[in-house]
């Protein structure tokens, strides 16, 4: 085939340079749709409760990941501010993965039991009250709205059939009574209270 | 990793770095004709194209990055995953199952996380070691650190980055969290117990009692516990509450003096965690409190709690 027929058929040009580019994905990412640590939880991974799994709904809703990543790198300046760095297999069953790409504020992956439930409370509501130089906004509506649980069982059964997240059926009966009535904000500090969970 | 797999990556990463020579090798000859540096035998709008050769620096460059490229996928780990490549690098241990294994694997592992782990500990441990322990390898006495200006400025600055989010940079807390410069303690200010309160937290219950004093009950209680701290209040509402108080004397004793051990405050003084107007004192007898301190051992190791806790118990000894 002539150079000169390639580059004047704009076409067969971008369908060649797709399958240019491909080699680096086929090579670097298909392998790891099919390795065990990208496949198998660790040992001490639970499942999100329902509460939990409501709250990490409103994180996405408010776009936390935006601003907070949750990936801490195996790098000791990383470690000793957050805890150990995290592996994949804490992550298998987040659909979507929240690692996000940017730290306005600090790593979230394992901010759970650091500070007490009436801190993150305070916090959320304005987070200059405990500390004077953030410049993350306040949430106070998370207080007022309240969780209706209409459709957390199904959540939970999308997490239990398509990713294999192993809920028993009591969790999911009992989803909508777990997480009706309370507030936003109680489903929020109930996720961030689970991050980090199975390397603590 | 499958045999399949590192078949798989080892074709492909081939084929690329191959293909890249066989193209440039290709491209460097001149197949067009036309003497170097003489006109194409086509033009557009008038442009002419001239036969001009790749630059040397450019086509050098590639052949560098190929071979660089070649030499590199064979250094560190790349074809299976169950070979750290020839240089035998690895970045972390990705492959624990837990946070023991994790930690076992720690005495071994020749991760480049580890090394800058282990170098840290040599230089850094260190310091925190010498400020913590005597000459015997066995912890200071609190009281003797909290005199050692050095190591209290280092318990400062480690309470600056871990603890001045409740407590404040000043560590005077607010509605909530503890004022740490006093000497009224929640669960005993002996340097100890300050210890033992930042390695393994604090779980405060205070019950909510709306449902068992009802609104009248709530009140007369307030009444009571502001009376016990030298307010002027309602004699007749203060008799009825006292009355009521007796629930109350399980965590906070029958002089409402609290009690160390249940991490239950003393009412008598005019310290409040929660603010002492009546409202919130209603507040806290209605709908309880759960102040929450977190364990700080495994986040910091005991070396830095120790002097954290020096600090804290020489903030009081001032006074």
């Amino acid at each position: 085939m002539k150079h000169e027929f390639i580059e004047k058929n704009v076409g067969l040009l971008a369908i060649f340079i797709i399958i240019a580019i491909s080699f680096g994905g086929l090579a670097q990412i298909t392998p790891l749709l099919f390795q065990k640590e990208t496949n198998e939880p660790v040992d001490t991974l639970r499942p999100y409760t329902a509460l939990e799994m409501e709250g990490r709904d409103i994180y996405i809703r408010e776009g936390c990941s935006v601003c907070h990543s949750q990936m801490i790198r195996p790098f000791r300046a990383e470690t000793e501010r957050y805890g150990h760095y995290s592996v994949a297999g804490e992550g298998v069953w987040e659909h979507p993965f929240l690692w996000g790409s940017k730290r306005t504020g600090p790593d979230l992956a394992r901010v759970g039991q650091r500070y007490s439930d009436a801190w993150h409370e305070l916090h959320l509501l304005n987070p200059r009250d405990v500390v004077p130089q953030s410049n993350m906004p306040g949430f106070p509506w998370l207080a007022e709205n309240r969780l209706t649980g209409e459709d957390t069982a199904r959540k939970l059964e999308i997490f239990k059939n398509n990713f294999g997240v192993p809920y028993t059926d009591q969790d999911i009966s009992g989803a909508k009574a777990a997480v009706a009535g309370k507030t936003e904000m109680q489903a929020l500090i109930a996720y961030l209270q689970s991050l980090g969970h199975a390397f603590r | 990793m499958s045999i399949f797999w590192t078949i798989w990556i080892t074709v492909i990463t081939l084929i690329v770095i191959i293909g890249c020579a066989v193209l440039l090798h290709a491209t460097s000859k001149n197949n067009t004709g036309v003497e170097e540096g003489k006109p194409m035998p086509h033009s557009f709008d008038g442009i002419q194209e001239l036969n001009n050769p790749l630059p040397k620096w450019w086509t050098g460059l590639f052949w560098f990055t190929i071979v660089i490229g070649l030499l590199y996928s064979f250094a560190f780990p790349s074809y299976t995953a169950n070979w750290n490549g020839l240089l035998n690098w690895t970045s972390s241990e990705q492959s624990v199952m837990s946070l023991e294994e994790s930690q076992a694997l720690a005495e071994t592992s020749h991760s480049q996380y580890q090394r800058e782990m282990n170098a840290a500990e040599e230089k850094y441990g260190a310091v925190f070691k010498q400020l913590a322990y005597d000459e015997n390898g066995v912890y200071k006495d609190l009281t003797l650190i909290a005199k050692d200006p050095e190591a209290v400025k280092v318990g400062q600055r480690l309470f600056l980055q871990n603890c001045a989010q409740c407590h404040a940079s000043d560590a005077r807390g607010s509605k909530g969290f503890p004022n740490l410069t006093d000497n009224d303690w929640l669960y005993g200010g002996e340097a100890q117990n300050i210890k033992e309160s930042i390695m393994h937290g604090r779980q405060g219950a205070m019950l909510a009692w709306k449902e068992i004093l009802g609104e009248q009950g709530v009140k007369e209680v307030a009444t009571y516990v502001l009376k016990l701290s030298g307010r002027r209040v309602n004699a007749v509402e203060a008799k009825a509450g006292e009355e009521r108080f007796v629930m109350c004397a399980a965590c906070h004793g029958a002089d409402g003096k609290g009690s160390h051990a249940l991490g239950a405050p003393n009412l008598t003084d005019k310290i409040w965690l929660y603010g002492g107007s009546r409202k919130a004192v209603e507040d806290s007898i209605r709908n309880g409190r759960n102040g929450v301190m977190p364990p700080w051992a495994d986040v910091l190791g005991e070396d830095k709690v120790h002097l954290i806790a020096a600090f804290v118990y020489s903030l009081s000894q001032e006074k």
